[in-house]
């Protein structure tokens, strides 16, 4: 597991006024592990001794001259190698005491960055794109430098690599926009121009690195949305193409960094080994937004392995030397050492996995038999995605039709053969995977659908909606189509599985429910739960009558006859008493009782469901609350709904939507005439709660008064008594 | 182990006085605090906060201000005269006329020599110190106003003089100082009327800070004795500390900052002592509060524990245990009652009310100091510091007459007990004598006067006569216990001298052994045959007492014993009553203490297992009394801190919301 141990100051920095900046020109290597250079941006350079965090020399141009590229370490001759004023190259030793009686030479081109490693020669880079050895520019310092680059073109970052048998120097450039890799081979001198693919529009790299393994040169790059993509290109390099031609870069995207609330603005990856990269400026997964952390990311298993945070403004700069990372922040540049030690799966387990949208949001991982037959050497854990499982699985997949052939097949295909495959899609692979293209298959059905008015695949669309992978927000026509077609199951299937079916949608279902023919209704076939559930309950009208809740029809007759008065009802009543009474019968049919069900189940919110309850005329609405009338005396009677474990609307449920509906409707309902007497049983509905409540608030009284009498005993001023001591 | 009838009394209408005036002596670590009616209490810090000694008040006696200067005590008031107290007398010394006018302070310089007064005509004048008494020296520049607070500067050359009222141009409200605090850096701290904590410059005499700590009156300051920490009472009962402190860490640039706030009080904090460790405030709602800072003291040890004190460390109640007769004791005058009775059995309607039977007023302008009731409840007796009175009372017939003819010795008392056969009467009289008289109708005798070996000139607190009318004991504010042969009329042994003052004693009617508790709650057990300590009083020793027994906070006033059980010792302090099995094994330290709870929860059989020597009950609070009549009930008084909170002035109104 890598680390990060303790960070130590290596020195202050006297950043711009501006604060952009953070005043550090650059950082380089210099003779050993111990040693580095740091440049800043106006004037000096200076030399420490990292472990003990001590300037060992410092070199400063005259007033007026400023360093316009960082110095480097000539290793080989132990010189140093900085250039001044764009065109000045000076070289000295340490021993020098005074930059100005060093050498200088002037060019005749500026220089962009003079790049010096162990094991190469110092290579001047020029700001037009010409690269010459230090060597051969001092032997004819002002022979002719010619322009590589196009107009407008102007490099972003440069970087030298020594391999076994070349040295390279590699920029990038960056014109209107677009951005490009140059590759320039010194002895023999070869240019490759790459360009590099766009990422969304308007963003361009925050920061390259480069490193060099196993014959090829891997670049790496962040873009401002966190993404982290590498570039291999060979050492050997494809034909040259002399017509400047820009290939292609090919990329993988290694790494999605959260990048918290907006882009990333100054932030910086660095490739440690073949498995480590190093990214400042990024926010912590676990600690919020803030972008000041110092990570240290596992590429192969896409985990985090240490996190820091950096105090300060970050300049998005990071520099790495032998196992130290060099951190300009606020006003210090400190120094942090680190550690990649060879990633074990082991130690990759250990932390906070990344979260990529590609993978699985994986809740629970459900068995396919597929996988298991087919994949006998199966992963030893699904968690283990490395490079060669994914490979294999797109390779498995590929055998039949991917993903995306379905999506193509399903715009034009015909509907039994579009059923097929997209059954066959779904039995084939492990769904959770599927979770992301499974929303857009929803949706290119749906959109299918609603071009082609022949064009529907209710079982497909049914399954889709089974795998409870999709919701609302993903195929938002979905519900709507399903009533347009008639395709009550879907419906059903939608408001029970979908989260977040807005009001508007809710309030549409039902109404198409209400309005719908019992002929409609009653065509094919629903939920079995929902519908023995209703089975139940309606078989039960002729049940006993039972007093739950202080309520029963006969009692609420008597208030009503209390409250009204007339000798009518008396006769009213007493037809009651032979027939079952109306309110006991549902006033619907079976499927629509169901569908009505899942209604009343789906969560809403009171203020945006009202406006929306509005549309109903009231014939809706004496219909909907006779029903809902019917449910609650239904579970007045007997305590038996929820204890069958069907999907089955709570009581609670039940008397909020009466509420709603009263809200939404009242005016309207007093003036219906044929809305009066299921007012009037609503009505007593509150008298009995009411009359409930106030006789728990007596007993509520007198227990108290229970209390109180056990509680206080007033002393007064004299008392005998008897106390007993044990 | 047995019931009790219990009679609960709730109608003795104690009220102390409120606190006016306190001063701490560093030295002897004893607090003199003077209250309103003039009455004057020492405390000894030093032992358990005991109060040892109390001197009453007199009508007229108004005492403002109080000042130690070395062991000697003195006092100034709105009647115009600085007093000295004798304390070993418990009565004034001497009163010096000041002829200024009613003295609003009084100050003693650091070397002990001068006393400053501040008068109401706006002169200061200082008093040289000498040995028996104080002499006027001279008179300081005449001011406007009176003089409220005056301070010494630490090196005695100079005094701080407040005078008040004074006029503030600005608010043109007047603004009365209230204190001042004069530091040996000059600086000048002032507390007054408009809230405010004012720090001068003492040399030029410009204001430094100001602080507002309060929206009434800041009525008092202290300094500790470092000055570093400074404390201000005030009229909402807060008590606000205030510490001299650097703002940097390098210690310089130090400045008052106002850091802690206390509110121990409902009403006016009006006087205030800062003493090493902790607070001591005191005002109108009577009680003294110990407040430690816990910078100061080790946390969580019984130290670092507010103490309240409520009520004296003394008995106000004598019970006539034969003839079921109370007699309350107040400063100016004496209540007799009877008390009711049940049916006997069960559940306890009462059958008689009390009743009062006699109210005594006093005569004289001193208030009363002690007063006995003998147990037949035939004979009355109190003192205050001037005179002694007694009185036969007829029960039967509600009659009183004073019986006039009394010895000469018999002129003022400290304590008074009567024997139990209610034959001889012991008063406590000057250098811890006692003087006996003989009861006999219609007049009374002087017999003789025992006077301890030691030579002690300290007050006698303590006096219990034996059952069997053979032994007197007596307990001195030096922490001497000395018992009497009263057969032989002569000292029969001293017993040996505990550091801590003993609160309560008392001797076993059968086995004759001195039971004695102190100040530091450490009982003792001393068997005046074998002149040793019993056996159970050496196991309790070495064992130890239950912490938190130990950690109680007021002292045990009264001792005594159950006939019918003679390993029973019934002893009570403020907050509980406790009866002490000595047949029963002690509790250890990891044993639960209070236990009656548990016991009454468990079966019998299982009691025996779970039960201890220390049987408390808290039933009943604020006690201050608890007797054991003849007919083995109890008698038990209470007096509710609520019912004398609501007999205080209405405290300052506070805007709360809502309200």
């Amino acid at each position: 597991m890598a680390a990060l141990y303790e960070g130590y100051t290596l020195c202050g920095l006297a950043p711009a006024q501006n604060q952009s900046n953070s005043g550090v020109l650059g950082v380089e290597a210099e003779r050993d592990s111990d040693h580095v250079v740091v440049t800043d941006s106006t004037r000096s350079v200076t030399l420490y001794k990292v472990s003990d965090q001590k300037p060992l020399s410092s070199w400063t141009v005259k007033q007026g001259q400023t360093l316009t590229c960082s110095a480097v370490y000539n290793p080989q001759t132990k010189e140093y190698v900085a250039v001044s004023d764009g065109k000045v190259i000076r070289i000295w030793k340490q021993e020098h005491l005074l930059l100005d009686q060093a050498f200088k030479a002037t060019v005749s081109a500026d220089v962009w960055r003079v790049h010096c490693v162990a094991g190469g020669e110092p290579v001047v880079l020029f700001k037009r794109g010409a690269v010459r050895l230090l060597d051969a520019l001092l032997s004819a310092p002002q022979q002719p430098i010619e322009e590589v680059l196009a107009q407008e073109e102007s490099i972003r970052w440069s970087t030298n690599i020594v391999t076994e048998s070349q040295q390279f120097a590699i920029f990038t450039t960056e014109q209107k926009g677009d951005h490009f890799l140059y590759l320039q081979r010194l002895n023999p001198n070869t240019l490759q121009r790459y360009r590099l693919e766009r990422e969304e529009p308007g963003l361009s790299p925050l920061s390259f690195s480069a490193s060099y393994r196993d014959k090829h040169i891997r670049l790496l790059y962040l873009y401002p949305n966190g993404h982290v993509y590498q570039s291999v290109v060979s050492e050997r390099g494809l034909v040259t193409d002399e017509g400047g031609q820009a290939f292609p870069l090919p990329r993988s995207l290694l790494l999605s960094l959260p990048v918290g609330e907006g882009l990333l603005e100054a932030a910086s990856a660095q490739a440690l080994d073949e498995a480590h990269i190093a990214v400042v400026g990024v926010p912590h997964p676990s600690a919020g937004s803030g972008k000041d952390f110092l990570c240290i990311w596992n590429t192969n298993f896409q985990t985090l392995q240490a996190g820091k945070e950096i105090a300060g403004k970050i300049y998005g700069q990071l520099w790495s030397f032998w196992n130290k990372l060099f951190i300009p922040h606020g006003k210090t540049l400190s120094v942090i050492p680190y550690e990649c030690p060879k990633s074990s799966l082991a130690s990759a387990l250990g932390k906070m996995r990344q979260v990529k949208t590609e993978e699985s949001k994986a809740p629970t991982s459900v068995p396919s038999w597929n996988n298991i037959l087919h994949e006998e050497k199966a992963l030893p854990s699904r968690t283990v995605e490395t490079r060669k499982t994914r490979i294999t699985r797109k390779s498995q997949s590929s055998s039949s039709l991917t993903n995306y052939q379905v999506l193509e097949l399903i715009k034009t295909a015909p509907v039994e053969e579009v059923q097929r495959e997209v059954d066959l899609l779904l039995s084939r692979t492990d769904i959770q995977d599927l979770q992301p293209s499974l929303g857009q298959l929803a949706s290119t059905l749906v959109s299918r659908t609603l071009q082609d008015p022949a064009f529907y695949t209710p079982s497909s669309l049914a399954q889709l909606v089974h795998t409870r992978c999709l919701c609302h927000s993903v195929c938002p026509d979905l519900v709507l189509l399903a009533l347009e077609r008639k395709d009550y199951f879907l419906c059903q299937l939608c408001l029970q599985f979908f989260p977040d079916i807005p009001e508007a949608i809710t309030c549409a279902c039902l109404k198409a429910f209400i309005s719908m023919s019992d002929v409609d209704a009653e065509n094919g076939s629903l939920e079995p739960d929902g519908v023995s559930f209703m089975e139940t309950l309606i078989a039960r009208e002729r049940g006993p009558d039972g007093l739950l809740n202080g309520f029963s029809p006969t009692s609420a007759a008597e208030y009503r006859s209390d409250g009204l008065g007339g000798g009518g009802t008396r006769a009213q009543q007493d037809e009651e008493m032979t027939s079952p009474p109306p309110e006991q019968i549902c006033p619907v049919g079976l499927h629509k009782a169901v569908l009505l069900n899942e209604v009343l189940q789906t969560a809403y919110s009171d203020s945006f469901l009202l406006p929306h309850l509005k549309d109903l005329s009231s014939q809706q609405v004496v219909l909907f609350l006779q029903y809902l009338q019917f449910l609650y005396l239904k579970y007045s009677q007997d305590a038996f709904p929820q204890t069958h474990g069907l999907r089955s609307p709570s009581l609670s449920q039940i008397l909020d939507w009466v509420c709603v509906l009263l809200d939404a409707h009242f005016t309207v309902l007093v003036m219906t005439p044929e809305a009066k007497g299921l007012l009037v049983n609503l009505h007593s509905f509150v008298k009995s709660q009411v009359r409930l409540v106030s006789e728990l608030g007596k007993i509520e009284g007198s227990l108290q008064e229970l209390n109180k009498m056990t509680a206080k005993k007033d002393v007064g001023q004299y008392s005998i008594e008897i106390i007993e001591l044990f | 182990m047995g019931e009790f009838k219990v009679h609960r009394v709730r109608f003795f209408d104690y009220m102390p006085a409120a606190i006016r005036a306190m001063a701490f002596n560093r030295r002897t670590e004893r607090l003199a605090l003077a209250r309103a009616d003039g009455a004057l209490e020492i405390f000894n810090f030093a032992d358990n906060y005991f109060q040892e000694k109390v001197i009453p008040g007199q009508d007229g006696r108004a005492v403002e201000a109080l000042c130690w200067v070395g062991r000697r005590l003195f006092s100034a008031g709105l009647n115009g005269e600085i007093t000295e107290y004798d304390l070993e007398n418990l009565r004034p010394r001497y009163t010096v006329e000041a002829y200024g006018g009613p003295i609003w302070t009084i100050s003693g310089n650091d070397q002990g020599t001068l006393l400053a007064v501040g008068c109401e005509d706006g002169t200061v004048k200082m008093f040289e110190v000498l040995e028996d008494r104080i002499q006027f020296q001279r008179n300081l520049d005449r001011q406007k106003g009176r003089i409220i607070s005056l301070c010494w500067h630490p090196s005695a050359s100079l005094i701080a003089i407040q005078l008040g009222p004074e006029l503030l141009a600005q608010s043109s409200s007047e603004v009365v100082v209230w204190s001042i605090a004069f530091l040996s850096d000059h600086t000048i701290i002032s507390g007054d009327s408009a809230g405010k904590v004012q720090i001068w410059d003492g040399l030029t005499g410009t204001l430094a800070r100001t602080h507002l700590v309060t929206k009434w009156d800041v009525l008092a300051l202290s300094v500790s004795q470092d000055e570093s920490s400074l404390v201000a009472g005030t009229s909402e009962g807060t008590v606000v500390q205030f510490q001299f402190l650097s703002s940097t860490l390098d210690g310089q640039n130090k400045d008052w900052v106002r850091t802690r706030t206390f509110k121990n009080h409902s009403h006016d904090v009006r006087a205030l002592v800062h003493t090493e460790t902790a607070v001591v405030s005191g005002g109108m709602d009577t009680q003294l509060v110990v407040r430690p800072l816990l910078d100061k003291v080790e946390k969580n040890t019984q130290e670092s524990a507010m103490r309240k004190m409520a009520f004296p460390h003394r008995s106000l109640v004598c019970c006539a245990k034969k003839a079921g007769l109370l007699l309350f004791q107040f400063p100016d005058h004496l209540e007799l009652w009877r008390l009711g009775e049940s049916d006997g059995h069960g559940d306890l309607p009462v059958k008689r009310k009390p009743e009062k039977l006699i109210q005594l007023k006093r005569k004289g302008e001193d208030h009363i100091c002690c007063s006995a009731l003998s147990p037949c409840g035939g004979w009355l007796a109190y003192s205050t510091v001037t005179s002694f009175r007694l009185y036969r009372l007829q029960n039967n017939t509600i009659s009183i007459t004073k019986v006039s003819k009394l010895p000469k010795d018999l002129r003022s008392a400290h304590q008074l007990c009567f024997s139990t056969d209610s034959s001889r009467l012991f008063a406590s009289s000057i250098n811890s004598s006692v003087v006996v008289v003989a009861l006999n109708q219609p007049e009374c005798k002087y017999l003789h006067t025992l006077k301890p070996k030691s030579g002690s000139r300290e007050p006698v607190h303590l006096l219990f006569a034996s059952e069997d009318g053979k032994w007197l004991a007596t307990a001195n504010t030096a922490c001497e216990v000395q018992v009497y042969n009263l057969d032989k009329i002569k000292l029969h042994c001293t017993v040996p001298v505990y550091g801590s003052c003993p609160t309560a004693i008392a001797i076993h009617p059968t086995s004759s052994n001195l039971v004695v508790v102190h100040a530091d709650q450490q009982i003792f057990e001393y068997s005046l045959v074998q002149k040793e300590y019993t056996e159970w009083s050496r196991r309790l020793q070495k064992q130890g007492l239950h912490s938190l027994w130990l950690e109680r906070d007021t002292p045990i006033t009264h001792v005594t014993f159950n006939p019918k059980h003679p390993a029973h010792i019934i002893l009570h302090d403020m907050f509980m009553f406790c009866v002490i099995d000595q047949s029963l094994p002690l509790p250890e330290a990891k044993t639960r203490l209070f236990n009656q709870m548990i016991l009454r929860s468990l079966p019998e059989p299982m009691r025996i297992l779970h039960r201890h020597a220390f049987k408390m009950c808290k039933t009943f609070q604020n006690l201050m009394c608890v007797r054991l009549l003849e007919d083995h009930s109890l008698v038990v008084v209470e007096r509710p801190l609520l019912d004398i909170m609501s007999q205080l002035p209405a405290p300052v109104r506070q805007k709360r919301f809502a309200t």
